[in-house]
């Protein structure tokens, strides 16, 4: 098996029984595996739902006893959801300009070139955290000189070593919002913090603590999966040089390949909800306030959806993955994660011939009856000129 | 060349002429308010979710299973309902008229 390769775990509950169950610090959730089940569940709010009144719930891992900050919007729900949403979509879109994208470019060009100058590198921490961190800059509009900060915390935010939730650290990043946010109330600019501190949503001005719930999402959300993401990208076209070489050939199938990288990495592996009332996932019954988790990974590999689920087929034309999620609360950063890909694999189809793994540690998830490999904890490679 | 008419949903209509690439892709062009075409085309985003005019509906033809299945979980979807990044310009008939659902 090639170092890159992503396996299904999913596969037999999936076509089996259609859930998985795991203990999340006592506190259950009830995975839904199937494609079709994920899609009903994460369409069906009103029984699913991410607000309800303890915070950080939703989230597997829970973060109840890290996190008293609603994340907004990802934590609230319809109607209210929409006022949020509607608030933050055109921010968040931004990485469809030209200027965003040139600015993205060189971030891009400069940890390849770093990387190439380098000869191998550690890709998790010296390649996919800097470009991350980088690229957030442009994300909150701000000076790029904050991401060295964010760089020195780490890959983790809220994981040390030996625990999967670590409360100490998930503070450094609040007290630094925090400060953040009163560094914009005095001296307010065009970054993300003073544009929504001057914004309505719903008809009432946003608060402070609101502030803070955008832009933790913000920082959260958009951190592992991104340096999986392009951890995962250096990886696999690192054991398949073809196909490195293949986009080189063929541009015009950038795009799908994005999309289908995106299916098959499927850098977030599920996202929780807590059940309104008695229900049922597949012939399954679902007590009202016990949780659930929409399986995005599993989802995305169901043999009823995707021919050749297990295999990269880098021109899949339809491909109607759930990797950005679905339904109300899909990835909000969805835009900024698509443009990193982009200007990362055109950068690399222009700059680097072969690129080769010496060594590598997996980072897998521990969902109890099932383990996920979900990228890696860090990676050597080897980068060459083209 | 295929004359595609979009009205959206603020009821503005765009008139575009196109000859090649998916009709998503047109309406992209032509910033046609509430169609995104976030995913670039490949049925995973939905938002370019459209209602074909009930006229044009069988010279366009019914969603594939796959797309189906997107749209049933969209909001506004109606009998006539289809993502636009699956209809390609060559094969839409001229003058079709979509109206957009977001």
């Amino acid at each position: 098996m090639k170092k890159s390769t992503l396996s299904d775990p999913f596969k037999e509950a999936r076509e089996g029984k259609g859930i998985g169950e795991m203990n999340d610090q006592d506190d259950p959730v009830k995975m839904v595996l199937g494609h079709k089940d994920v899609r009903k569940c994460a369409h069906n709010w009103k029984t699913f739902q991410s607000g309800g009144e303890e915070i950080g719930r939703i989230v597997v891992p829970s973060e109840v006893h890290i996190r008293d900050v609603r994340q907004i919007p990802f934590e609230v729900d319809p109607p209210e959801h929409k006022g949020y949403r509607a608030l933050v979509e055109p921010w968040f879109k931004r990485p469809l300009e030209e200027e965003y994208q040139s600015k993205l470019t060189d971030i891009v060009n400069g940890v390849v070139e770093e990387a190439l100058t380098k000869g191998s590198l550690e890709v998790v921490e010296e390649f996919s955290l800097k470009l991350q961190s980088r690229a957030l800059t442009l994300l909150l509009n701000i000076p790029y000189e904050e991401s060295e900060l964010w760089i020195s915390w780490g890959t983790h935010v809220f994981r040390s070593e030996d625990t999967a939730l670590d409360g100490d650290k998930a503070n450094i990043l609040y007290d630094y919002i925090d400060a953040q946010i009163d560094k914009a109330i005095a001296n307010p600019g065009e970054d993300l913090y003073s544009v929504l501190l001057a914004s309505e949503a719903n008809g009432k001005k946003m608060t402070k603590e609101e502030v803070k719930g955008v832009l933790i999402l913000t920082f959260a959300g958009g951190r592992d999966t991104v340096i999986n993401a392009v951890t995962n990208s250096i990886a696999y076209f690192a054991d398949h040089p073809q196909s490195l070489q293949r986009l080189r050939d063929e541009p015009e199938i950038m795009n799908t390949a994005i999309e289908e990288l995106i299916r098959y990495f499927s850098p977030l592996t599920q996202m929780g909800r807590v059940a309104t009332e008695d229900t049922q996932v597949c012939e399954h019954a679902v007590k009202a306030q016990s949780r659930i988790s929409m399986c995005w990974a599993s989802a995305n590999r169901d043999e009823r959806v995707f021919e050749k689920p297990d295999e990269v087929v880098l021109d899949r034309k339809v491909n109607p993955h759930v990797g950005f999620g679905f339904g109300t609360h899909n990835c909000l950063g969805a835009t900024h994660a698509r443009q990193i890909m982009k200007i990362l694999l055109t950068t690399l189809t222009e700059k680097v011939g072969s690129m080769e793994i010496l060594d590598c540690k997996e980072n897998i998830e521990d969902l109890d009856e099932f383990k996920r490999k979900v990228g890696f904890d860090n990676i050597q490679v080897k980068f060459n000129r083209l | 060349m295929a004359k595609i008419t979009f009205i959206t949903s603020n009821n503005k209509t765009i008139e575009t002429e196109a000859t090649s690439g998916s009709v998503m892709e047109v309406a992209v062009k032509n910033k046609v308010k509430g169609i995104d075409g976030d995913c670039g085309g490949v049925c995973s985003c939905a938002t370019c979710h459209v209602h074909v005019k009930e006229e044009f509906w069988n010279a366009v033809g019914e969603p594939s299973e796959l797309e189906a299945d997107m749209l049933e979980f969209d909001d506004n979807v109606s009998e006539y309902s289809r993502l636009a990044c699956q209809l390609k310009v060559d094969e839409v008939p001229d003058g079709l008229i979509l109206k957009v659902a977001k």
